[in-house]
């Protein structure tokens, strides 16, 4: 039906000593939603990169074919003059301007130098409206959330006036109602005519709204299927290689005592003195038992788990903790970790990992008296356990010595995990470690838990992703404004189950 | 020279590179990277050696430039840690100035009695600087000053408190012989001289052969000792990787490295030992090197300062205490401070209102001409060293030339300009 938008063909990108792609054809046809899918490190960011002008024309072998005229980007620029504009997946947004300066800067309304403010700010509110956000152009994107956040890049794409939108994991860091809204504008602009490509590792999304699917496996093109032919299971085979036949390891629980029990948990927000974030929680885990946290954005789930964990959040904390029956204090992160409570971050690039380190020195920061006597390091211990966690969590690097900021997203999860398991955590909290990394690492992180329950740990799991909480815990929370609004065993929830405890308790709050 | 690893490409298809002739070449490369530094100092320095006609390399310049730059060195190594932690000090050349002008006070004007004993007021005055370290630090640390802020005020409060001691514009000495020993003294020779080819005398009173050349059989002692002890630990680390079962650099580049190293260290102290043997203030700072080096690399809370500088936040939430450790770092950068003030009053022989004046400025060069990043988390001991010695050989050298103090200033900061540049390049390359 429609003619053909862009053309990648034989795209091959090499750094040194390793080829990135090799041979990648991409074709997209105009108007419609293609979706781009590969487990991390496949190449799929980088062919974005490519085609976006990040990699300038030259630095790789290949042609890009767009609108029928064969084009050498040599920047953003240049591509972004032609409307193609690629949305990554770290959002880049200036935090302390507002979504109007945001949206227009760098291309102001403005006559010798001064901006016209007005002009901004009604083109920003029309753009606002088209995207579905209903907040002032004022406001300063510190203090919205990550899900409209997303939609104010996607608003200044809208004023780039963009053909070809280039989505990276859009609902990576986004709640199922957030992410269900994004999906519904992508539907809209594809009616408006505006052509999309979605990277994604989200299956159901693609399912829902591609049109057509490339897959690519270790920087090669495996194959594009039409819309009839999608299905996860093929899709899975091709990113994979090998067919998943389940997606969740099966397991046996064995659950003993409870361990941890937390008791009427209060805490205010750091700067809101009179907000109260988490408003009297009570939940106990016991030993071998996955326990999950369901929740929408915003209902206090990593709140409460970083206030719990050595008061890293949140102020006037009150509430009493309780290791195996005895009340402990849990005042700083080093007490908490000394009574043997660990928390995994949702954000392990910010809160996680030292970047510019190799994973050698990240696998033993939290427990450095593991690896030394007197205070001094024993190098051959300390490489030892490096490489046992390498290989307990399936690292995958050329060493140990690799620095952890050029490891695939899955890979750096793997290596926080190691971290923490190697600090011997009685109790272990989990914020959604499976965030952004592909269904070939999910399933490996997810046997990391279910071996690690099966040695006696509590584990707790927050996660957004309902099948994954459904597939993975044996008991699951909701929690919604801060407080616990429902309790059941994964054995009889459901998706709609816990829906349905989340609105309810949206009753009962209000 | 700031990273342990190689180049690692940045995709995630790094996982099927393969591994065997690539360890080996990287291992070349990473070591040529951190070597790279080193080169550059024998590089300038034969080219002063050129220009200076070998006046650099003479004994007794050698001595000179040992004692006029340790101060440099010193501080840089406080300095290191603080800029490796994320932060910055501004204050040292200060603090360096009241620290002289206190012990001069205290050894000279005070009535001090048995406290005026120059080992006594030295310890106090290291009291002292750390006191004003953990002053500055508590802000920081606690209180989330920023450190340029926080320094920038004691930059200024300490240069107007020692003006102020020494009485306005005057100063204070002559500072007693047992304490100028720190900067001028060297090592004693308890095992006694050796003359290498007697000379023998004509009638005339004139030298027909023999140099007459006297050496300081201690200072050659030490050097040996040294030398076979850095020899021995290397050889028993590589034994140690080989025993554990892993790859240590190519046998080859270990055994030029060691000799390289090991004969230009013998021909400095055969240097040394053919004037007065090695000068106090040398030891006391190798000694001091040894340590930082050891701290860094060994010990838990070197590592967890290369944490917090490298992030933080995810520090943090390791159970690092961030705030004890910055306050830590700042408590040493004083103690070091007030050392090298010491060391500066000593050389002088007086403490004088400008002493250290604009020295900050020299460690801080010193430190990011060593390789560490701005940014915190990235810097070595090492580094920092040999890039107090590169300020040092060419403060030293273009003195000799006869170089205007002003231009000096232009190939300094010409120098320390191209020395980041060439390092922010080299690792945008990798």
């Amino acid at each position: 039906m429609a003619s053909t938008i862009l053309e990648m063909r034989d795209i091959t990108k090499t750094f040194p000593g390793v080829k990135a792609l090799s041979n990648v054809n991409l074709s997209v046809e105009e108007g419609e939603i293609h979706a781009v899918v590969g487990e991390n490190g496949a190449g799929k960011s980088t062919l974005m990169k490519v085609l976006s002008g990040v990699y300038p024309a030259g630095t790789y072998d290949g042609e890009i074919v767009y609108r029928g005229d064969e084009c050498h980007f040599k920047g953003i620029h240049d591509s972004e003059r032609r409307g193609i504009v690629i949305i990554h997946q770290e959002l880049a947004l200036v935090p302390m301007l507002s979504i109007a300066e945001n949206i227009f800067l760098g291309n102001e309304h403005a006559s010798y130098g001064i901006i016209d403010w007005n002009a901004n700010e009604t083109r920003t509110s029309a753009l606002l409206k088209k995207v579905g956000l209903r907040e002032d152009p004022k406001t300063l994107i510190t203090n919205i959330g990550v899900g409209k956040q997303q939609l104010v890049e996607i608003a200044k794409a809208l004023s780039k006036e963009v053909q070809l939108l280039i989505l990276d994991e859009p609902t990576a860091s986004l709640s199922e109602k957030d992410s269900q809204a994004l999906l519904e504008l992508l539907l809209e602009f594809k009616r408006q005519g505006i052509t999309s490509i979605l990277i994604s590792h989200k299956l159901n999304e693609i399912n829902r709204v591609a049109d057509k699917v490339t897959i690519i496996r270790d920087g090669r093109t495996i194959e594009t299927l039409a819309k009839k032919d999608i299905s996860e299971d093929r899709i899975i085979t091709s990113m994979v290689g090998r067919s998943l036949d389940d997606r969740y390891p099966s397991r046996e629980p064995n659950i003993g005592e409870i361990v941890l029990q937390v008791r009427n948990w209060s805490v205010y927000h750091p700067i809101h003195a009179e907000r109260q974030v988490i408003k009297g929680i009570d939940i106990d885990v016991r030993k071998g038992e996955v326990v999950g946290i369901a929740g929408l954005m915003g209902a206090g789930r990593t709140e409460f788990a970083m206030s719990l964990f050595g008061r890293s959040y949140g102020r006037r904390i009150t509430g009493e903790v309780l290791l195996n029956g005895k009340p402990i204090d849990v005042s700083s992160v080093s007490k908490a970790v000394e009574h043997g409570i660990a928390y995994v971050t949702e954000d392990r690039k910010t809160y996680g990992l030292n970047l510019i380190d190799h994973i050698k020195h990240n696998i033993t920061l939290a427990n450095l008296p593991g690896v030394s006597r007197h205070s001094v390091i024993d190098d051959m211990r300390e490489l030892a356990v490096a490489n046992d966690y390498k290989a307990k969590t399936n690292i995958r690097s050329s060493s140990v010595y690799q620095m952890t900021g050029n490891l695939s997203g899955g890979n750096q999860q793997k290596v926080v995990l190691s971290k923490w398991l190697f600090a011997n955590p009685e109790v272990l909290i989990l914020d959604e470690p499976t965030r952004g990394i592909d269904v070939g690492a999910k399933y490996e992180i997810y046997t990391i838990i279910a071996r690690l329950a099966s040695e006696g740990k509590a584990i707790i799991v927050i996660s957004s992703e309902m099948p994954e909480l459904l597939g993975i815990t044996d008991r699951i929370y909701v929690m919604n404004e801060g407080r616990i609004v429902g309790e059941m065993a994964a054995s009889d929830a459901s998706q709609e189950k816990i829906m349905r405890a989340i609105v309810r308790g949206e009753g009962k709050a209000s | 020279m700031s990273t342990e690893s190689g180049p690692v490409p940045k995709s995630g298809v790094a996982e099927d590179v393969q591994q065997g002739p690539r360890v080996a070449v990287s291992a070349l490369v990473t070591n040529l990277r951190e070597y790279g530094l080193i080169l550059a100092l024998i590089a300038i320095m034969v080219f002063f050696q050129y220009t200076t006609s070998g006046t650099l390399f003479k004994p007794v310049n050698l001595s000179n430039l040992v004692q006029q730059n340790s101060f440099i060195i010193v501080m840089a190594l406080g300095m290191l840690l603080v800029i490796v932690s994320g932060h910055i000090d501004l204050s040292v050349g200060s603090v360096a100035g009241f620290i002289g002008a206190l012990a001069a006070m205290m050894m000279v004007i005070w009535p001090l009695g048995p406290f005026s004993n120059p080992l006594v007021v030295s310890i106090i005055c290291l009291i002292v600087g750390g006191a004003i370290g953990a002053a500055q630090g508590y802000w920081i640390a606690y209180h989330r000053i920023p450190s340029f802020i926080v320094t920038l005020a004691g930059m200024l409060i300490f240069r107007g408190i020692c003006q102020a001691l020494l009485g306005g514009g005057s100063s204070v000495g002559p500072l007693p012989v047992g304490f100028k020993a720190l900067s001028s003294g060297f090592i004693p020779d308890v095992i006694g001289s050796l003359t290498l080819i007697p000379p023998v005398v004509n009638a005339a009173g004139k030298t027909i052969v023999g140099s007459g050349l006297t050496l300081h059989m201690t200072t050659i002692l030490l050097g040996i000792v040294a030398v076979v002890a850095y020899a021995y630990f290397g050889l028993r680390a590589r034994r140690s990787r080989e025993r554990h079962g892993y790859e240590a650099e190519p046998f080859s580049l270990f055994v030029i490295k060691t000799l390289v190293t090991s004969a230009l260290a013998l021909f400095l102290v055969y240097q040394f030992a053919t004037y007065r043997g090695l000068p106090i203030v040398l030891v006391v700072m190798g000694v001091l090197i040894a340590l930082f080096v050891f701290v860094t690399k060994r010990m838990t809370v070197g590592r967890r300062i290369y944490a917090m500088g490298g992030n933080a936040k995810a520090a943090q939430l390791s159970g690092i205490k961030t705030e004890r450790l910055t306050l830590m770092v700042f408590i040493n950068m004083g103690v070091l401070s007030a050392l090298g003030g010491l060391i500066i009053a000593a050389r002088l022989g007086q403490a004088v209102p400008a002493a250290g004046l604009g020295s900050e400025l020299d460690v801080i060069a010193a430190v990011f001409i060593g390789g560490a990043s701005a940014m915190g988390g990235v810097g070595q001991v090492v580094g920092a060293v040999v890039g107090g010695f590169i300020m040092g050989v060419m403060n030293n050298g273009m003195s000799i030339m006869g170089v205007n103090v002003d231009w000096q200033q232009v190939v300094k900061g010409l120098v320390l300009l191209g020395a980041v540049v060439f390092d922010v390049y080299n690792k945008n390359k990798a």
